[in-house]
């Protein structure tokens, strides 16, 4: 924790010039306070403990008595985790790894697309601009799943779907998703970017920069925390994605990411859904990491978004 | 409601779709029909168990796709039963199980992506797709091979318009109560064979102090299903099956006065203070008790008697002995008189077909044969599979539930319907019926119930 107290010690000289910060943070760490967000804690919390508690129970035990009698009752396990890894006719690391290999280029094609699209809307003046720019805005509306069938067809006429075309099927998934992306990626994007103050950019200009360089030079390094909460949010929605990936994937168990292995956990007839707490957890580390490890730009990205200067 | 949005989305979607599909269709030139046999000598040819496949010719390198609902661990056994075929023709069959396989099947031959083959597991199903014009006809081998292992029953699930689609497949037996024959034993209670005999015995068991019946019916979004196969049972076995086919194919209304006194025969057991819910709670909580822990208490001797189809057998836990001696068996649901022979409830796949190409019209030939259903035996030997197939060798089924399942279906006084939820309009069968028998388990009145089903009715 040793880079919490510099961070402190800044926290602190803002809070001499603000009173209003100040009031707010004795208020919040009081001990009526501090109890209330430990209780919350808690309570929030017990779901996922439970879960967690019952992932290491034999399946009689599961299904005969609750987790929180798991300390006298039925003893532990690991069944349910080899099952899981080991359970099915696929290894379930080939899902996983058709998870990264969906997930990464969905999230770095909208991104890199997004970002240019968002630059130009905010920066450069061209005709028709501001329609087009609501014209994107209100495609946010549309419900994925209105468009399914159509662009099924449409993949399917141009025969790029199956195992056989390009990309190995991964194609069909990547795109969707990038399309699905994109409204709202270049909305928020444009907003952040559009925030990033006037002068600058005409300083850039009077320097002799031209849109290339701005982008590249002023706006990139400017733009890391947005891409960063931006490539987060998409990361954990196309990771957790089942629908797009059952749809435009076929079914297909080559190209199937690790939400459909999950999605057939409890069997046939749901009578494995013991299994599920193990596997709950098996899909949710990649996540974890990824975001505990972006978490600052997390949180920075939506401040920024939020307040001026 | 989401769904429901979707649902209209996807109609309109289709709509423009088909229109886009009819106009494309105009500009291609038309290969179909005639495309009956590939050239070449089949791999097969010379060996006995291949007699039936050789006259496809050979089909090496050809692709065959198979998308069904069944997923691992249960969809080993049936890629082991396609061994035979695949070295006899040469050709590849590739297997996809989703359990989103109702959904997506739509999806997929909607948008021209249906796969060669599909194990439909619903009539209703099967004639909503043959409605899309995509199914292609079983050829006449399946036809011969139908007519030849398969009831007319069987046959008449499989069509729609009297045409042949889709050869039956796999099978289940709803008609069961599972038991625990220690528990039989040990009390020297009698297995019941008529439904009195079976009232009879319950009042039996509640006057020792045991609850003598359990059940759940939740089941996610599908909760309600279990009950809804309670009073399929019972109207089958009080008024016969010909009112069961009326009333399954609304020629009468849903709530006649024949299916409100069969479901009060239904509420003398499920709402019955006395008789339920043994191990669980009161007769609320057969309405929250998941339908795979429903006969759970059975093994404590809380309970004595569950009804729950054949396939209830893999969800007691790994160890349990499944036999006529051991922790838990099960007998058949007993007929209310004499008059109607021996009613069966079940259910079952069938294989439709969305290509005529000569690899998948051989594939779905093997399928409807009885050496594949023998071969699928076989090749499941932890059980939990049966078919109507009247060549299947019972030996072959490795559990005694199959085995006794495979009796019922075999038998010829058997009177066998398909369960009718799966034949009824999705409204209702994959709706209001289900979400009524939840509100009726939890106070709502019979006649309420069956008024608001009849209502539902498009």
């Amino acid at each position: 924790m040793t880079t919490a107290i510099p961070d402190e010690k800044g926290v602190e000289a803002v809070v001499a010039q603000e009173p209003v910060t100040a009031t707010a943070k004795r208020a919040l760490s009081s001990p009526w306070a501090s109890l209330a967000a430990i209780v919350i804690a808690v309570l929030w919390t017990i779901p996922t403990f439970g879960l967690l508690v019952t992932s290491f129970r034999p399946e009689s035990a599961i299904t005969t008595s609750g987790w929180w009698t798991a300390a006298w009752n039925g003893g532990w396990t690991l069944d349910n985790y080899d099952q899981v890894l080991n359970g099915s006719d696929t290894n379930l690391g080939t899902y996983f790894i058709n998870s990264m290999v969906i997930t990464i280029p969905s999230v770095l094609i909208p991104i890199s697309i997004a970002v240019m699209a968002a630059y130009a809307f905010a920066w450069m003046k061209f005709p028709g601009r501001d329609f087009l720019f609501v014209a994107i805005f209100a495609l946010q509306i549309v419900p994925i799943q209105v468009t399914m069938i159509p662009l099924l067809t449409l993949y399917n006429k141009a025969g790029v779907t199956g195992p056989d075309s390009f990309g190995g099927g991964f194609y069909t998934i990547w795109l969707s998703h990038s399309i699905f992306a994109l409204p709202l990626a270049i909305y928020l994007l444009h907003n952040f970017m559009s925030q990033i103050p006037g002068e600058l950019i005409e300083s850039a200009r009077v320097d002799g920069a031209a849109h290339v360089q701005i982008f590249t030079r002023i706006m990139l390094p400017l733009m890391a925390p947005a891409i960063a909460a931006f490539g987060i949010f998409q990361f954990l929605w196309v990771w957790n994605d089942l629908l797009v990936a059952l749809v435009f994937g076929g079914g297909s168990l080559e190209v199937s990411p690790l939400t459909v292995r999950l999605a057939e956990l409890s069997g046939t007839r749901g009578n494995d859904w013991f299994l599920l707490s193990a596997g709950a957890f098996v899909s949710l580390i990649v996540p974890l990491i990824v975001f505990l490890s972006l978490q600052r730009y997390f949180v920075r990205g939506l401040l920024a978004g939020s307040v001026k200067g | 409601m989401r769904t429901r949005n979707t649902r209209r989305g996807m109609a309109v979607a289709a709509t423009l779709v088909s229109a886009g599909l009819v106009l494309a269709g105009c500009g291609g030139s038309d290969s179909e029909g005639g495309s009956d046999k590939a050239g070449g000598t089949s791999p097969g040819e010379g060996k006995a168990e291949c007699a039936q496949l050789t006259q496809f010719g050979d089909l090496s390198g050809k692709d065959v796709t198979v998308y069904t609902s069944i997923v691992a661990p249960e969809d080993k056994p049936h890629i082991d039963s396609w061994k035979v075929f695949e070295d006899c023709t040469g050709a590849d069959v590739k297997y996809e199980g989703s359990k989103e396989f109702e959904t997506q099947l739509q999806v997929r031959v909607q948008s021209g992506n249906p796969p060669d083959i599909a194990y439909i597991p619903q009539p209703g199903l099967l004639q909503t797709l043959v409605g899309t014009g995509k199914v292609v006809e079983a050829p006449s081998t399946v036809s011969d091979n139908v007519d030849k292992w398969f009831g007319e029953d069987w046959r008449s699930y499989g069509s729609v318009d009297g045409k042949l689609y889709a050869a039956p497949l796999g099978a289940n037996v709803k008609s069961f109560v599972w038991y625990s024959p220690k528990m039989f034993a040990d009390n020297g209670w009698e297995i019941p064979t008529t439904w009195d005999d079976m009232l009879a015995l319950s009042d039996k068991i509640a006057a020792t102090g045991i609850k003598p019946w359990c059940a759940g019916i939740e089941s996610g979004e599908a909760t309600g299903w279990p009950a809804t196969d309670w009073l399929e049972d019972v109207l089958l076995r009080s008024v016969g099956p010909d009112v069961y086919d009326q009333w399954v194919a609304h020629e009468i209304p849903f709530n006649d006065p024949q299916v409100v006194e069969s479901l009060d025969n239904v509420g003398a057991i499920l709402k019955n203070d006395k008789y339920v819910n043994g191990g669980i709670g009161d007769v609320s909580s057969i309405a929250t008790t998941a339908f795979q822990d429903g006969g759970l208490p059975i093994l404590d001797g809380k309970c004595a008697l569950h009804r729950q189809a054949s396939f209830y057998a893999a969800n007691w836990p790994e160890g349990t002995d499944v036999s006529e001696n051991g922790d838990v068996f099960a007998f058949y649901l007993p007929p209310m008189g004499d008059e109607f022979g021996s009613p069966v409830l079940g259910g079952g796949e069938f294989v439709a077909a969305f290509s005529d190409a000569p690899e998948v019209q051989a594939f779905q030939t093997y399928l409807s044969s009885d050496q594949w259903a023998n071969e699928k035996a076989k090749a499941t030997p932890n059980g939990g599979w049966v078919s109507a197939n009247t060549g299947l060798d019972i030996a072959n089924l490795a559990s005694p539930v199959d085995q006794l399942s495979g009796e019922i279906l075999q038998n010829p006084d058997a009177v066998f319907r398909f369960d009718g939820s799966d034949m009824m309009p999705g409204a209702v069968g994959a709706g209001s019926f289900w979400k009524e028998m939840t509100n009726w388990i939890t106070g709502e009145s019979t006649q309420d119930a069956l008024d608001n089903i009849e209502k539902s009715w498009p």
